[in-house]
């Protein structure tokens, strides 16, 4: 057998032919515990690359060596869907003079494909891998499960390589992606820190407000119409977000209705429901927990998809097209129920829309889980810092004061009236809060563009200034 | 008039608490306020201090007001608990 195998991350960008401002990409599955990015990063400093464009499908903060890349024009720009606080932090201070382009899960995928965003080497972290370049996430020391997000790097960057600590024996069998796409296979010592690739279980909230929240949520499903035989289901990781899950689950069992699946961003709690009954499959581009890839590895009803088939709006269909309901989180949201999940209340960058804005304008009802207030600062504005998921696609916002719909859903409202549930317009709502908390002063935004946010059909959507005093 | 005759402190440093120290002083109310929220509530939290801390009739006192959050309740109790605990005769 030929194999595809070289000696170094090293070898691997120079017979890639990487040079001076071309594009690279990362996938995010090994998340905070990820040591590839910055592997491949170092090695294409030191061999003297200059100006490159980083794609990666999020950031995180075990991804800080990437400032010191920027300092010294290795990195010029950064395409991404997700960007922790710490980086963030100094994106938002103006380190890059390009404006970071932010896109969504499925738009990222999605202008891969239609050649808008186009990659010159993608560099696929893999928890096994054999000698010809067929992986998987599912297997080793340092497996994430799915591998979802890496699904298009693969099938169209220029050229592709492969990064692994587990080479084992062709054919690898139960792949995620083919030899077919893979140029190159590099054995490391280690891909990532299992610690930071994959949590333990995320702890359902006790906090009083957070389960008043959850119950909120879970009965506005409950009336909603669509929580049926057949019934589909995406939900976030928070505390908040689980605890309506686990209620969702208590409904589901005690009406006898089983779901036809469960989709994300797959937690435990998702995994429970399957094994209880409640949806016949889950459809996963992320696992989050242990216990979620040991269920994608051994429960053939569990399937990894891919981030095209899991969002992107320019292919033939997506499975956010067939999706019932979505609990998604925000950190403000206005009037006209636009949301932003980028930004902190000091306009700090935080974060991004991940399929936030993919699952809200595929799903029948997307419901808004938040506090009425946090620290103080009401998460209803007269106008959010940055639109990340446009109002239009939001049908309604669940706090522990109360629920607001969104006026286009006229039927929804009246249901949920009739079930006798909590429902307030949305301008009571942010009264109701700021008689508790004060009105809140509008801070100064800076003057730099920063970022751009990106809609995922692949439009500028809003931008994301720099913090005053700090451009 | 109450006299702040040691130093105390009372609250947290969670999330939606406040940490309020107080000690002797001389010459007036001489308030330090950091917050996580101080552009937006700044002047509105340091008024309700001064507000207490007049109610309760200190006039002379150093106050360290480190704010994670808090709601004006929250605030208001953190510094009457301080201001009875660094109080004479109490």
């Amino acid at each position: 057998m030929k194999g595809k195998v070289v000696s170094s991350i090293r070898e691997a960008i120079s017979l890639a032919g990487l040079k001076d401002g071309m594009t690279v990409s990362f996938h995010h599955h090994l998340r905070n515990g990820d040591y590839v990015l910055n592997l491949v990063m170092e090695e294409a400093a030191r061999l003297g690359i200059r100006d490159l464009t980083v794609n990666a499908s999020s950031l995180f903060d075990i991804h800080l060596p990437l400032l010191d890349h920027i300092q010294s024009h290795v990195v010029t720009g950064i395409q991404t869907d997700y960007m922790s606080a710490a980086l963030g932090r100094e994106i938002s201070r103006g380190i890059l003079e390009k404006p970071v382009q932010f896109r969504t899960h499925g738009g990222r995928p999605s202008d891969i494909a239609l050649g808008r965003t186009p990659i010159d080497v993608a560099f696929i972290a893999a928890p096994a891998a054999d000698p010809m370049g067929n992986c998987s996430g599912k297997y080793g020391k340092s497996a994430c499960g799915s591998l979802g997000y890496a699904y298009p790097d693969a099938m169209y960057a220029k050229k592709v390589v492969v990064i692994t600590d587990n080479l084992v024996d062709y054919p690898l069998l139960d792949w995620s992606i083919p030899e077919s796409y893979v140029d190159y296979v590099v054995c490391v010592e280690e891909i990532g820190n299992p610690k930071g690739i994959v949590s333990g279980t995320t702890q359902i909230t006790r906090d009083p407000v957070g389960l008043v929240m959850a119950q909120n949520a879970a009965k506005v499903i409950q009336y909603s119409g669509l929580l049926k035989e057949g019934f589909s289901f995406q939900t976030g990781a928070g505390g908040a977000s689980l605890a309506a899950a686990k209620f969702l689950k208590d409904i589901m069992l005690r009406q006898q209705i089983q779901g036809s699946f469960g989709l994300g961003g797959i937690t435990g709690y998702m995994v429970d429901m399957l094994q209880a009954g409640c949806f016949r499959s889950l459809l996963d581009v992320q696992c989050f927990d242990l216990k979620a890839v040991e269920s994608i590895r051994t429960d053939p009803r569990h399937q990894e998809i891919s981030a095209m088939h899991y969002a992107s709006p320019s292919h033939r269909s997506a499975v956010v097209d067939s999706l019932d309901v979505v609990i998604l989180g925000a950190t403000e949201i206005d009037t006209d129920f636009n949301v932003n999940v980028h930004t902190d209340s000091a306009g700090s960058i935080m974060g991004g829309s991940g399929g936030h804005s993919d699952t809200a304008a595929g799903a029948k009802l997307a419901m808004i889980i938040a506090p009425m207030f946090r620290a103080r600062l009401p998460i209803v504005t007269d106008r959010v810092a940055c639109v990340s998921t446009p109002g239009r696609d939001i049908d309604v916002l669940v706090t522990q004061g109360g629920i607001a719909v969104n006026e286009k859903d006229r039927e929804l409202k009246e249901r949920l009236v009739a079930a006798g549930l909590p429902v307030l317009d949305i301008h009571e709502l942010k009264e109701k809060a700021e008689g508790i908390t004060g009105k809140p002063r509008k801070l100064p935004r800076g003057e730099r563009t920063v970022a751009e946010v990106i809609s995922r059909e692949g439009t500028l959507q809003d931008v994301i200034y720099s913090v005053p005093g700090q451009d | 008039m109450t006299e702040i005759v040691r130093s105390a402190s009372a609250g947290t440093m969670e999330s939606s608490d406040v940490y309020v120290e107080i000690e002797p002083g001389e010459g007036g109310i001489e308030l330090r306020l950091e917050s996580v929220v101080k552009g937006q509530f700044g002047p509105a939290i340091e008024e309700v201090v001064r507000e207490v801390l007049g109610q309760w009739g200190v006039e002379n006192a150093r106050v360290s007001v480190r704010d994670r959050g808090a709601l004006d309740c929250v605030i208001r109790s953190r510094v009457e608990t301080a201001v009875k605990r660094g109080r004479g005769n109490g």
